[in-house]
């Protein structure tokens, strides 16, 4: 079916199969392969993105529900070639070891910051609690969501 | 994982819904924030041919203050009850129970007439609203009926109400100064309770199990023995009459029992201590 959603601030359109999965469209109708496919159960999180500004589980999500919606992925997060000061803080911070979590990790934390703008560390790891690090990288990702939040 | 073929229907009111259902019957299935229904769906545990797409319908999204009771809209998503303000203050049980609901990006897409009609023995608001004495209103079309919190579920992932209802709006009692405990027994952060326990006191005790039976279920032997005159601790000991708890890689059904009344001690003690 036709579907039609604003992506990292463009317009886009498709003819889909229903049960394409958001993560899936993005991934391989889009060409935005930033987003990871990791468990598929909505447990790890490394498919994160936002949709109308909130952190989603994109393999948990009918493409033709976002029909209409705004969708940003780890792609349309920096602007006029500057990084989004969480990819800054994350980079700063060492915040990752095999990279493979990250782009959820830092949809994840935007979406708690807007929420939360300035958590404990606590807060911080509860609100991460749906995004997993394989290589066990927490302490580091944590540090650059507090730098981040200032 | 890609779910099965299915026709998807977008529609944007509960009258439409309704009439999708009345047209396709047993082989459609609602779906609002698809985070019970697209995982069944991907296991092939649900293969409906029909998805009738209930995600948009704005105006299921509401807490309202209605005189004794709340007021929650079917599609109003975890996140929102969690941060409701008019919750925390007069069902603080509830927005407590939905902030445990998987994790933040989870609970901005669940919601909370979805996760009640997917009626899962695992999760966290069926307990909240037996222990509450909650009820939904059940919208068919001839019209609505209320349906109280023990007779809405039914079975193992089934609910009791027709293939043509959907739930519209979620009602819990005030409980402002009433005590309160969700006890939520897990090993990892985002994990299912293996056994939780939601308890109110409030006159009388209301007392919910989480993954004790098939389906949600009331611990009505402690309820009893608390209405009888027996101690938090000898009341617990009846934590899982009457209960079929599952067993798997997390517990077996004597550690789930054990479990059980540990956790309704500790929830009664807790809601005690909270109790105004």
């Amino acid at each position: 079916m036709q579907i039609q959603m604003n992506v990292n601030g463009a317009d886009r359109s498709a003819d889909i199969e229903a049960r394409t999965l958001l993560v899936h469209f993005l991934r391989e109708d889009l060409g935005l392969t930033g987003t990871n496919v990791g468990c598929d159960t909505s447990s790890c999180g490394a498919c994160t993105v936002h949709v109308n500004g909130e952190s989603v589980k994109s393999c948990t999500m009918l493409a033709v529900s976002a029909n209409g919606e705004t969708v940003t992925t780890i792609e349309g997060l920096a602007s006029g070639g500057e990084m989004h000061p969480m990819q800054t803080s994350f980079m700063e911070n060492h915040g990752l070891q095999c990279g493979y979590c990250t782009p959820g990790m830092v949809m994840a934390s935007v979406s708690l910051l807007k929420e939360n703008p300035n958590p404990s560390e606590a807060e911080v790891r509860e609100g991460l609690e749906g995004n997993l690090c394989r290589c066990t990288g927490y302490h580091n990702i944590v540090k650059a969501v507090l730098a981040a939040a200032g | 994982m890609i779910p099965s073929k299915f026709d998807y229907v977008a529609v944007d009111s509960a009258e439409a819904a309704i009439a999708a259902l009345t047209e396709h019957g047993d082989e459609a299935k609602l779906m609002a924030g698809g985070h019970s229904l697209i995982p069944l769906m991907k296991f092939r545990l649900a293969n409906p041919t029909v998805v009738v797409d209930i995600g948009k319908v704005q105006d299921l999204s509401y807490i309202n203050d209605g005189g004794d009771h709340i007021a929650i809209g079917a599609l109003t998503r975890h996140m929102a009850v969690e941060t409701s303000d008019l919750l925390k203050a007069e069902v603080p049980l509830l927005a407590h129970c939905a902030s445990q609901v998987g994790d933040p990006s989870v609970r901005h897409r669940g919601t909370i007439g979805g996760s009640l009609a997917h009626s899962d023995a695992a999760s966290d608001l069926p307990a909240a609203l037996l222990a509450l004495n909650g009820s939904v209103v059940a919208k068919g079309p001839s019209g609505e009926r209320v349906i109280a919190a023990d007779d809405l579920f039914a079975g193992f992932l089934e609910n009791s109400l027709a293939d043509d209802e959907m739930i519209t709006e979620v009602r819990v009692p005030k409980m402002a100064g009433a005590g309160w405990s969700y006890q939520k027994f897990n090993r990892r952060a985002q994990d299912w309770a293996i056994v939780g326990v939601a308890a109110v006191l409030n006159g009388s005790a209301g007392v919910g199990l989480v993954n004790m039976s098939s389906m949600p279920m009331r611990a009505s032997a402690v309820e009893e023995a608390l209405a009888g005159g027996a101690s938090h601790a000898d009341a617990a000991q009846k934590a899982a009459d009457g209960g079929t708890p599952p067993e798997d890689l997390n517990g077996d059904a004597e550690y789930r029992t054990h479990l059980a009344k540990v956790l309704v001690e500790r929830a009664l003690t807790e809601a005690a201590s909270r109790k105004s």
